[in-house]
């Protein structure tokens, strides 16, 4: 009864933080303190986090190395143009469309590939990645290597702030389950998760066309942003851009993969005017990051109101024995 | 009818032969042990029963259906459960998630009740939550339910692997050194554990095991394998007296 009573509580809780949150950037759109220049990396930076927490559930939370993230939300980005642009129907349908293409692609990657371990499985996504990005270039419907223009901008707030709150809900639910709890086993021990009854191949495929879903959603998202769409968008870098985030905010850390993001976005607005010297600072973070702090920002952990009653519990509690 | 027959298993790791031509019965609720010196493929065979290796040939009959060749995760659903020799516990998980990981074979709702926070989910995860608790309690593992599973001590280890491979509701339960480096006084309890469990939950149970004293104590048949093959098989009494057996673990006698 407790429980039930703190369980509800705590969802009024988030409901109302949520709700507050849109409506302050929603405001801030609105009355233009927000500018053109932010709207773009608040856009960039939803992207981003659906990235980043979908390819945690299948680096993170699965243990499976993929480093082909960049090819599913290609798929997305084409199959929902594909829908709006091209065949006139509404954006929803569009993000449908982008989610089950790219979930379907997802499955036929991910039955060959998943039986393969560790750094094999990782170049079998890597090529996968590229053969999307390759065969895009090649048909002449989505305008090869130019690819489509002119495609009207419908990722709104309200749209992105949806997709976002559903993608971390979708995900953290399906962890936090029974669900989620036999696709962790596989990361901890196939062997055993296989002898405790968990079908591997299974879950490793439930969470590879779940994380490949949401990257196509990602990727709607970004065609109906940014007006025009190229393969090239969509290459190896796209995927190891998402791979850093999911590597610094921690394997296994979904809060840590949206604090990831949303840092990785902002470092990038700096350094625009660098673009050169990008790639190094980059590489540099990952390796300070991989020396200092090998298990990423929140390791597996994550922040919750708990972690911040501790923090402050904890120094009240210190203060009061003095 | 015998809960477990295996009839002429064999397998071989490139030219090496691990198991040859083996054979056995375990009647239901038989507790039977599997003795050998280092090498002699014990392992082999409970990986082979449990589906982690694929035999060469012959086949393996759970209460009389042909299990040879399935996958590990159909043959736990059929009912056999095993603890490994090197403990392998979801080391970074909880003591509590790593028995409720073991029940979800039998997972009381869908993944869309999970995804929607139905109802069903609530009742479901609660019931989840009584029973990987009540496991924990029969090997007195409650009190530490949200350790993890990698800071526990050694015998604890042995015990919670135990406890989720119950968790997996088996009849048959495979012990693989279960009582590898505990003292005389942890094998002691063991010994008792594994006799209480046994009939409490009306298991048939084979284990491997080096410590002879435990072999003797509560097996009631034994089998004793030496190069991938059964050199001899009989009640305790008759294994510790076998020329064969002694040969196997002391070597011949010279003269």
């Amino acid at each position: 009864m407790q429980d039930k009573k703190r369980t509800w509580g705590k969802f009024i809780l988030e409901v109302v933080f949520l709700v507050a949150l849109f409506t302050l950037v929603q405001y801030f759109i609105t009355t233009g303190i927000l500018n053109r220049y932010y709207q773009i990396n608040l856009t960039l930076m939803g992207i981003n986090v659906i990235l980043a927490v979908s390819l945690n559930l299948i680096n993170g939370f699965t243990g499976q190395l993929s480093l082909g993230h960049a090819g599913f939300m290609a798929i997305g980005a084409f199959a929902s143009v594909i829908m709006t642009t091209m065949l006139e129907y509404p954006f929803i349908i569009g993000i449908i469309m982008a989610m089950l293409a790219a979930a379907v692609a997802g499955f036929i990657i991910g039955v060959p590939t998943l039986r393969l371990k560790g750094d094999y499985l990782a170049i079998a996504t890597l090529g996968f990645g590229e053969i999307i990005r390759v065969v895009l270039q090649n048909i002449d419907y989505t305008g090869g290597p130019a690819g489509i223009s002119g495609i009207a901008k419908m990722t709104t707030w309200p749209v992105l702030f949806i997709a976002v709150v559903v993608t971390i809900v979708v995900i953290v639910n399906m962890i936090n389950s029974s669900y989620g709890r036999a696709i962790i086993s596989v990361r901890e021990d196939e062997v055993a998760a296989e002898i405790m009854g968990i079908n591997t191949t299974k879950y490793k495929v439930l969470a590879f066309v779940v994380g490949a879903a949401f990257a196509g959603l990602a990727g709607a998202l970004y065609a109906h942003y940014f007006y025009i769409i190229k393969p090239e968008t969509f290459n190896f870098l796209k995927s190891f851009d998402i791979l850093v985030m999911v590597v610094l905010g921690g394997l296994g850390s979904t809060t840590g993969a949206v604090i990831a993001a949303m840092f990785i976005t902002v470092l990038n607005a700096f350094l625009q005017e660098y673009a050169a010297v990008r790639m190094i600072i980059y590489a540099l973070i990952l390796i300070i990051v991989m020396i200092y702090r090998p298990q990423g920002l929140l390791g597996n952990k994550e922040l919750t109101r708990k972690s911040f009653d501790r923090i402050w519990g904890g120094k009240h509690v210190s203060s009061t024995n003095k | 009818m015998s809960h477990l027959q295996i009839n002429n298993l064999s397998k071989s790791f490139g030219g090496l032969s691990a198991v040859l031509d083996f054979d056995f019965t375990i009647a239901e609720q038989e507790l039977v042990g599997l003795i050998g010196p280092n090498g002699a493929g014990k392992t082999t065979v409970f990986n082979l029963i449990t589906g982690v290796y694929k035999p060469d040939q012959g086949k393996i009959y759970l209460e009389g259906k042909d299990i040879t060749g399935l996958p590990p995760y159909d043959i736990c659903k059929k009912g056999i459960a095993r603890t490994f020799q090197n403990i392998r516990l979801f080391n970074d998980l909880s003591v509590l998630d790593n028995v409720k990981i073991a029940l979800h074979t039998d997972v009381p709702y869908s993944l869309s009740a999970s995804i929607l926070r139905l109802p069903s989910f609530f009742r479901g995860e609660e019931k989840i939550h009584q029973q990987a608790l009540e496991y924990l309690k029969i090997f007195g593992l409650d009190p530490i339910k949200d350790e993890i599973a990698s800071s526990l001590p050694y015998g604890e280890q042995r015990r919670l692997e135990i406890a989720r491979a119950l968790a997996t509701r088996p009849t048959l339960l495979i012990l693989d050194e279960p009582a590898a480096g505990m003292n005389p006084n942890e094998t002691r309890e063991l010994m008792e554990l594994i006799n209480w469990i046994r009939d409490e939950f009306n298991l048939t149970i084979l284990l491997i095991e080096h410590d002879m004293s435990l072999v003797m104590g509560v097996c009631e048949r034994i089998y004793v394998l030496d190069y991938g093959q059964i050199i001899a098989e009989g009640i305790p009494e008759e294994i510790r007296n076998n020329k064969r057996v002694i040969e196997a673990y002391l070597g011949e006698e010279v003269g």
